[in-house]
């Protein structure tokens, strides 16, 4: 810096004739005093400035921060701890929606297993009495069938008889048709 | 040194270009005038001073001057070198210490602004003069010791006397322990002074070895290496310097450990 410009530090004890430092310049004794004076000066300004203004500020602000981080966390885990609530009442009412739509369901089930019961016994029973009625029908056209191939067998045979040129006694044509069926 | 290391390396390499004045950078000259530097003379010293307490309030006042909660660039600076100092003086010296810590970290503020100040081209390193880094340890030294014997009167000199060591010992101990005590200051400064010295002179030396083409490149290449070591200096020398206060401050409150 002091080669650029030769001159500017006056020829001393410690600098020479053409602006260069003489030796160290930091053994250079004749400077000390300035250099200790504006030391000293510079350190209590600084010492002035950080503890009475920045120190104080900063170590304000990061308690400030400091309080602010631990409400924020008190805050957080009292949110975590509602929404673990709100979460548990939702399983709670979940839960109980179940087990209500469960009985529901099985009263449901129920009831209509009875009324299937009832229909079933009713259609059961009409079953059965169609069933009766329609055996008695049966049975009564069946009699009646025996009865008509009676009366057209003994018609038939006294037909024959005649037709075989004698006249037949329908009490007796009737007696011997009457055998012939049961035998 | 400087007028000799012109002549050896002119007369080596017979280039009347070759100039080394890598001391010229600490000579200390008034700001105004051609005169003597005096007591009050306002000199590149006081220019560099005044810069270094301009930047550190900067920082540490205007910086932080929103108080945010959520930090800016500039006050997320101030908060971490207030955390590290902080966090320095409780763990190395202890709890007790922390009504301290403004004079430590008055110290750290102002070696670290020096020290980077310092590396701007053409710029004073201030705390690469003696006068101010013997100030600092000698302030620190005188402090330290005054208060222990504010602390805790005579017993202070326990400090000197290692109980835990066998007696016959003790006395040997005794000079051992002294002389390290009062060399305190003089590595304290000097090692803060020479290291930013040295490494701003080896600067300045291969600077003038630019002026030959043939190495240039060579130069340049090791102004460069030699600068970012001097970044990791900076940084480094003021915390070693703030680490051994702090370690000195505890020798002062807790003498027996």
């Amino acid at each position: 810096m002091a080669t650029e410009t030769p001159g500017a530090a006056a020829a001393s004890s410690c600098v020479g004739p053409d602006g260069s430092a003489i030796g160290m310049p930091q053994l250079c004794f004749d400077w000390w005093p300035n250099q200790i004076f504006w030391l000293i000066l510079a350190l209590l300004a600084i010492f002035f400035v950080l503890s009475r203004i920045a120190l104080p500020r900063i170590a304000s602000v990061l308690a400030e921060r400091q309080g602010t981080i631990t409400n924020d966390i008190a805050a957080a885990e009292d949110l975590k701890r509602k929404a673990a609530d709100a979460e548990k009442a939702y399983e709670k009412a979940l839960a109980d929606a179940r087990t209500e739509a469960q009985k529901i369901a099985q009263q449901t089930r129920d009831e209509i297993k009875t009324e299937l019961d009832a229909a079933m016994a009713k259609a059961d029973s009409e079953i059965a009495e169609k069933t009766k009625g329609s055996e008695q029908r049966i049975s009564e056209i069946r009699a009646s069938a025996m009865e008509n191939v009676e009366i057209v067998a003994k018609d038939t045979a006294e037909a024959i008889v005649q037709a075989l040129g004698t006249t037949a006694d329908s009490s007796q044509v009737n007696a011997a048709v009457d055998n012939q069926l049961k035998g | 040194m400087a007028t000799e290391t012109h002549g050896a390396e002119g007369a080596a390499h017979g280039e009347g270009g070759l100039v080394f004045h890598p001391m010229d950078q600490f000579i200390v000259k008034p700001l105004f005038g051609n005169g003597e530097v005096g007591l009050f003379t306002v000199t590149n010293v006081t220019l560099w001073m005044v810069i270094a307490v301009l930047c550190i309030t900067a920082l540490m006042v205007w910086g932080t001057s929103r108080r945010a909660i959520i930090p800016g660039r500039t006050q997320s600076v101030a908060e971490l070198a207030y955390g590290f100092i902080y966090k320095m003086v409780e763990d190395v010296t202890g709890k007790d210490a922390v009504k301290y810590f403004p004079y430590v970290m008055t110290l750290f503020m102002f070696i670290v602004f020096s020290n980077f100040l310092g590396l701007i081209p053409m710029a004073f390193t201030l705390t690469s003069h003696f006068a101010v880094t013997v100030v600092l340890a000698l302030a620190v030294f005188l402090s330290v010791t005054v208060l222990g014997f504010v602390l805790h009167g005579t017993k202070f000199l326990g400090l000197f006397w290692p109980t835990s060591a066998p007696l016959p010992l003790r006395p040997v101990l005794a000079v051992i322990e002294l002389i390290s005590y009062f060399v305190r200051p003089v590595s304290h400064s000097i090692r803060l002074g020479g290291n930013l010295m040295a490494g701003h002179a080896v600067i300045k030396v291969f600077a003038g070895f630019a002026a030959l083409a043939a190495v240039s490149p060579l130069s340049i290449l090791g102004i460069t290496a030699m600068y970012g070591l001097e970044v990791m200096v900076a940084f480094i020398q003021a915390y070693v310097f703030t680490i051994l206060t702090c370690v000195y401050l505890k020798d002062a409150l807790h003498p027996n450990h």
